[in-house]
């Protein structure tokens, strides 16, 4: 087995969940001593929320009990991720954190922060404030370098990556209010800046054309990369739709001048701009599968992932084709958890299997992993977090348990308990079957989870504190045996 | 000059944009609207005379009648109003005709309070402000309590202490009569904390109905005072029931809002829950000549079973204080009566044949004739009337069924029926992307029919069924959706263009989440002053 290797940032010796660490295996026991086991702090954050699954109180009692238990676990997959879009609306911080958790409960490993979008920039830079300062939707919508590192640090502590998403050249709208001339301007019938409906606006899409754009990049770059440790960015550069670059007679000459004949070799020669921006950082990065789509070269270590599908062209077609080039590869196409439908439609979700395309057994272990996407149109801080959960929790197990544990019957009941477990931790995870959550239900005093009401509930203490304490006396004869590598 | 820009600036809130317009400098869909009501009232002009109100100044007055309704909305609407501190306000109107401050607001009602709200109650009232102050004038109650709800709508505030009202012109009154929300608590059980909550909801878009679906197969949480081993049997558990005490509780806070509860105890299908206190209450299935050890609807061809609704809804009846009580009666599956030989043997005794639809009758109006024994009203969803029974036109029929419901509200005003509409605004049924639009478009009164006919339309519900619906969503996933709903059943029929409702349905939603309402997204992409969250 390959010695887990810890990612390590800086003086304070803070260990993060690197992006290659070995599969996190774990071997927990219950009986008279009970005893987890454990290569990596990661194995072991795994393996203490399996040991918090298994305590259950029995009816109306209060006692709390664990059955005799082995377990021997791993993640099949290293890379399970959920992907929030807090540009088409802001999510506040509590809510961010909220999420932190409940993936956490479900062992998701990845927090792809899609921070920012056309529609707003709440991201605060230090380099250039102004970003935000005209971006966001208002001065109080936005998030912090404080409020960031408070997010890391939730996260690194639930072994949760942060990975954040600066999607360009298209998605920046937001961009342009604070610098114009990072936008191409548009053109209609000879003059600049004008919009032509259902084709561009008057400004859109960065502009290749100047070195401006470049420079920018450069130093936004580097201060992303100094506020974020993982070792990973996720570039974006999706549906970049070229129809603004081609009224463009300045991005005409641009092209003339470089030899650059088609639009798709634009886009390429933006993208490997950037790209060899992040990588003269010693980063990383994820993309959306378009560039590699159009044949550009990325470098070996790049992660690519898969978002298109539909009815016509299925996603499976796009992971046979995206893995054949060689690179990590992760699907998020059959969990755009955004797209609500009535009904159980965890269990599409559940039956997503990220390998049943046709490819060689290489192109197979490139595939890493999976996200779910909450693109966030429709979304915001009222309905985030019963919408996601427990949904998500069936793309947990998909990603994380054996290929063959994929029967919906036997599932359902296993997930409508951890929606009531999620519950009775705070969560407002959704129903999926008719029934009831015994002492549960979000908003009994039984659970963490309170919402403000205009007449204050008086908040008796959860049963979730008795249940602390009973884990705690569990602890204590508990011997828990960690070789960790604490670098 | 200035005056005319000072009215289009006030004016100038009612921009319209489409998705993703690149005129926005934001690429929000569409932008709120900035005091302005919802639902629209019949009659509404403001002027740009701006009125100031101090907060710690500022009282309601009552100049005739009163009563612990008006008194409640008053000290209630302070906090609505004044209650939520702001810190820093981005709004800073620049044209600002200054015209004076508010203190008071009179509210004259006319006629001496009622107790209980009730089908056909004067909604209406008139509001102005202007220079020589701002006064409600209602003939009932009921109306005050509707002009205090837009009076909130209308007031916005400019710093910790400072609000303004525009000078406004109000006169208003609902176009249909019952305007309500169900909400199934069987399926999955609502806190009475939650449904206290959406009763503020519904409030806020003068809402007067709460019909509610208490009980169904899955699960009884009603505490029957007769039998109260149909909740001690029925229900999820012990902790899943309403006391009658938190039954009491809910109908006063509704009386409070002014909005009826109607309670629906459905039968003779949808009724397994029953089954496990009252023996013999439901039908035996049969496989063969043995039973099957399943049950299907109340069994109709037992006198026990009549004495036993008897019983339960002289029970009922004295819980409920509306006049109606909703009695369902759909979905009714024949399957397992035909299966059972003592029904068999029942409709050959009554000459009944092999035609169901007549043992659901016979069924319906013995219920119907003991409920009338009561002096009480009842509504029934349309397949009694569908099927061709002949009963009451006393009763109130819903429509639920999604087929050609417009002509099946032609069909049951044309028997005679008063009718109410459900079957375009199922909120359960979701979808993803902006779905409002079509809940708007739908309108009760939109089919060929006499006059008379149109009359008989007495309103409509939207239903929140509870298949998939708890504590954890139901707020927001019924609003703001339910109040497009709201509209529709209040305002004139001719308000119905969806893109120029789309920046006041954006307004209405920011407002709710500042009152702490969990208003979900309903235009795309964009953002509220105040956003939702939640304890740290």
């Amino acid at each position: 087995m390959v010695p887990p290797q810890l990612g390590t940032l800086g003086p304070g010796s803070q260990t993060y969940l690197h992006s290659y660490t070995a599969p996190s295996t774990d071997n927990l026991t219950v009986s008279t001593s009970p005893r987890l086991t454990c290569a990596t702090v990661w194995g072991a954050l795994r393996g203490l929320e399996t040991f918090s699954q298994l305590i259950y109180n029995e009816g109306e009692e209060s006692s709390l009990f664990i059955n005799k238990t082995t377990i021997i676990d791993e993640p099949r997959f290293r890379y399970r991720g959920i992907m929030l879009d807090t540009a088409r609306h802001f999510l506040p911080m509590p809510i961010l954190l909220k999420n932190l958790d409940a993936m956490a409960y479900n062992k998701f490993n990845v927090f792809h922060w899609h921070i920012v979008d056309d529609q707003s920039f709440p991201y605060e830079s230090v380099v250039f404030p102004s970003l935000s300062e005209k971006g966001a939707y208002s001065g109080k919508l936005i998030y912090t370098q404080e409020d960031i590192r408070h997010v890391i640090q939730y996260a690194r502590l639930r072994g949760i990556r942060v990975v954040p998403e600066f999607d360009t050249p298209g998605h920046t709208q937001s961009w342009g209010e604070a610098f114009k001339s990072l936008l191409t301007p548009c053109w209609v019938d000879g003059k600049e800046g004008v919009a032509k409906p259902l084709f561009h606006g008057a400004y859109e899409i960065f502009d290749p054309s100047r070195e401006s754009t470049f420079d920018f990049l450069q130093k936004f770059i580097g201060e992303v990369v100094e506020v974020f440790p993982d070792q990973y960015l996720h570039l974006g550069m999706d549906e970049s739709y070229p129809s603004c670059w081609k009224s463009s007679p300045n991005i005409t000459a641009f092209m003339k001048e470089n030899n650059i004949t088609t639009y798709v070799q634009l886009m390429q020669y933006y993208v490997t701009r950037v790209l060899d921006i992040v990588q003269s950082t010693n980063k990383s990065y994820v993309i959306w599968q378009d560039p590699i789509e159009e044949g550009t070269k990325a470098s070996p270590d790049t992660i690519v992932e898969v978002w298109r599908g539909n009815s016509t062209v299925p996603w499976q077609n796009y992971m046979s084709e995206v893995s054949k080039h060689g690179y990590k590869t992760i699907l998020a196409s059959c969990w755009y958890l955004n797209y609500i439908s009535y009904g159980q439609d965890w269990k599409k979700y559940y039956q997503c299997e990220p390998l049943n395309f046709t490819g060689t057994a290489e192109q197979y272990d490139n595939v890493i992993g999976g996200e779910v996407c909450m693109f966030a149109e429709y979304i915001d801080g009222t309905n985030l977090l019963s919408r996601l959960w427990p949904r998500a929790s069936a793309v947990a197990e998909r990603l994380w348990s054996r290929r063959d544990v994929k029967d919906v019957e036997s599932a359902k009941f296993r997930l409508d308990q951890q929606r009531c477990r999620m519950l009775k931790r705070g969560i407002p995870a959704q129903p999926i079957l008719d029934g009831y959550c015994g002492d549960y239900e979000f908003g009994f005093p039984g659970s963490n989870g309170i919402y403000e009401t205009s007449e204050k509930r008086p908040r008796t203490p959860p049963a979730a504190s008795s249940a602390a304490g009973v884990f705690l006396s569990l602890l204590s004869v508990t011997f828990i045996s960690c070789f960790c590598f604490m670098v | 000059m200035a005056l005319m820009l000072c009215f289009l600036f006030v004016h100038l809130v009612a921009f319209v944009y489409s998705n993703g317009d690149y005129q926005n400098d934001k690429l929000v869909s569409v932008t709120a609207t900035i005091g302005m009501p919802w639902p629209l009232p019949q009659q509404y002009s403001s002027t740009p005379a701006v009125y100031t109100i101090n907060r710690n100044v500022f009282k309601f007055r009552a100049t005739d009648q009163s009563c612990d309704i008006l008194e409640s909305a008053f000290f209630r609407y302070q906090t609505i109003i004044f209650g939520y501190r702001e810190k820093t306000l981005r709004f800073h109107p620049k044209l600002f005709l200054k015209a004076g401050s508010l203190t008071v607001l009179d509210v004259n009602v006319k006629s001496k309070c009622d107790r209980y709200p009730y089908l056909g109650m004067d909604e209406s009232y008139n509001l102005t402000i202007g220079a020589a102050g701002a006064t409600l004038n209602s003939n009932s109650v009921w109306g005050a309590l509707r002009g205090i709800e837009t009076f909130s709508q209308l007031v916005l505030q400019q710093n910790k202490d400072m609000f303004t009202v525009n000078g406004t012109t109000i006169s208003d009154f609902p176009r249909f009569q019952h305007r309500g929300l169900l909400l199934d608590t069987s399926r999955h059980f609502l806190d009475v904390s939650v449904i206290k909550q959406n009763l503020l909801a519904m409030s806020q878009s003068k809402f007067n109905v709460f019909h509610w679906h208490i009980v169904d197969d899955q699960s009884f949480p009603y505490t029957s005072v007769e039998f109260p081993d149909m909740s001690s049997k029925g229900a999820y558990d012990s902790r899943h029931i309403y006391t009658q005490d938190q039954i009491a509780e809910i109908i006063e806070f509704a009386r409070i809002l002014g909005i009826r509860v109607i309670p629906e105890f459905d039968s003779p299908g949808h009724s397994q829950s029953w089954g496990k206190a009252i023996k013999d209450l439901l039908t035996k299935c049969y496989s063969g000549s043995q039973p099957n050890g399943q049950y299907g609807p109340i069994n109709p061809s037992l006198e026990s079973s009549y004495s036993f609704l008897s019983k339960f809804f002289a029970g009922v009846a004295k819980v409920f204080p509306d006049h109606y009580l909703h009695l369902g009666g759909d979905e009714v599956n024949f399957d397992c009566w035909k299966s059972n030989p003592n029904i068999t043997a029942f409709m050959k005794q009554k000459s009944f044949g092999t035609n169901y639809v007549k043992l659901e009758e016979y069924y319906v109006q013995r219920l119907l004739d003991i409920i009338g024994g009561m002096n009480k009203g009842y509504m029934i969803w349309q397949e009694v009337v569908d099927n061709g029974a002949k009963i009451s036109k006393e009763a109130i029929v819903e429509i639920y069924r999604n087929l050609a419901y417009m002509q099946d509200v032609y069909l049951t005003t044309l028997k005679g029926y008063r009718t109410v509409l459900q079957a375009c605004w199922y909120l359960d049924l979701i979808k993803y992307g902006v779905q409002w639009q079509a809940f708007y478009a739908c309108d009760p009164g939109n089919f060929n029919g006499t006059a008379a006919q149109k009359k008989l339309v007495i309103g409509g519900e939207t239903c929140m069924w509870g298949e998939y619906v708890d504590n954890a969503n139901v707020l927001s996933r019924t609003w703001p959706r339910a109040s497009v709903v709201a509209e529709r059943l209040w305002s004139a029929q001719s308000v119905n263009n969806a893109n120029a409702a789309a920046p006041r349905l954006e307004e209405h939603r920011c407002r709710m989440i500042k009152r702490g309402f969990p208003a979900e997204t309903v235009n795309g992409p964009g953002y509220c002053p105040q956003e939702y969250s939640i304890p740290v």
